[in-house]
């Protein structure tokens, strides 16, 4: 997992399975540089995720709550035809957190 | 419909097993030429079921996941998921989209409506103290070839 910064958002870069073994690090790592930076945006750029179950709901929706704490949101980008299903199964795009098609994020480069 | 082919294994309710547990099914059901987006939906199937035994069957122990999977007549894939964890109370209820028993941990209580979208069938046989059993089934779409 490979984690950028500009100066008011965090790029974290997930590979490999998403699932709940996994996530546990996953959160830590994340939550730990959030925590400490408190950028206003924080990127989850999943283009590097091979497999991802429910686990990973859980783990955007945790992030969700924890930016929303002190007003920052989250952006979901670069997410992989693959997960396409299980993002729309979750009500996530209701949060209005996925990046939209062929709208490109900047700190995602 | 008669069985054509039969795999089982018995493995303990760690979560690193997890990842074995769903490329194991996969790499059995892959004989059946699937494709890549059937076998991610097994996948991601499998990986609901195992992780419930882990996180909610045996919450705090290490208990047995079984799992049986039967390839059927015209590309049927069976996969069962068995624990002898603490069962489940109201099986209607925990199949309801986003309804957990572990909100605190970041469960986003859509395991059952995950299984239930990837796959074509989702059975629950469940008794408190007893434990659960998860019956998986998809048809594979048949390619030229197949057979
Ligand atoms: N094998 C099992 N043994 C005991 N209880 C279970 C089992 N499987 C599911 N449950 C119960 O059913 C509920 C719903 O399960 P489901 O997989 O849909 O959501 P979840 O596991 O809570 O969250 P998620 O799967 O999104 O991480 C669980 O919270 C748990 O209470
Ligand atoms: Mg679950």
């Amino acid at each position: 997992m490979k984690i950028s910064e500009n100066e008011d958002s965090i790029t974290v870069y997930l590979t490999g399975d998403i699932d709940h073994h996994s996530a546990r690090g996953i959160r830590e790592d994340t939550d730990a540089v959030v925590q400490m930076k408190k950028p206003s945006v924080l990127n989850l750029d999943f283009s590097g995720v091979n497999f991802m179950d429910s686990s990973g709901i859980g783990f955007i929706m945790g992030r969700y709550r924890l930016m929303s704490l002190y007003g920052g949101v989250v952006r979901v980008v670069n997410v992989p035809e693959g997960l396409a299903k299980m993002m729309n199964l979750s009500g996530l795009s209701a949060l209005d957190i996925m990046e939209r098609r062929g709208e490109k994020i900047e700190s995602t480069k | 419909m008669k069985v054509q082919n039969e795999m089982s294994m018995s493995f303990e309710s760690r979560s690193s097993n997890e990842g074995f547990a769903r490329c194991a099914v996969s790499a059995f059901v892959t004989q059946l030429d699937p494709t890549i987006s059937e076998l991610n939906d097994i996948k991601t199937a499998v990986s609901e079921a195992v992780t419930n035994c882990v996180v909610h069957a045996y919450r705090n122990t290490i208990g047995k996941i079984y799992i049986n999977v039967r390839i059927k007549e015209n590309f049927v894939v069976v996969i069962k998921v068995r624990d002898t964890g603490c069962g489940i109370g109201d099986v209607r209820q925990a199949m309801q989209p986003l309804f957990t028993t572990a909100p605190s941990e970041e469960r986003a209580g859509l395991g059952f409506a995950v299984m239930q979208s990837f796959m074509d069938k989702v059975n629950v046989r469940s008794k408190t103290g007893k434990g659960t059993t998860v019956t998986l089934e998809k048809r594979l779409s048949c390619r030229v070839g197949n057979g």
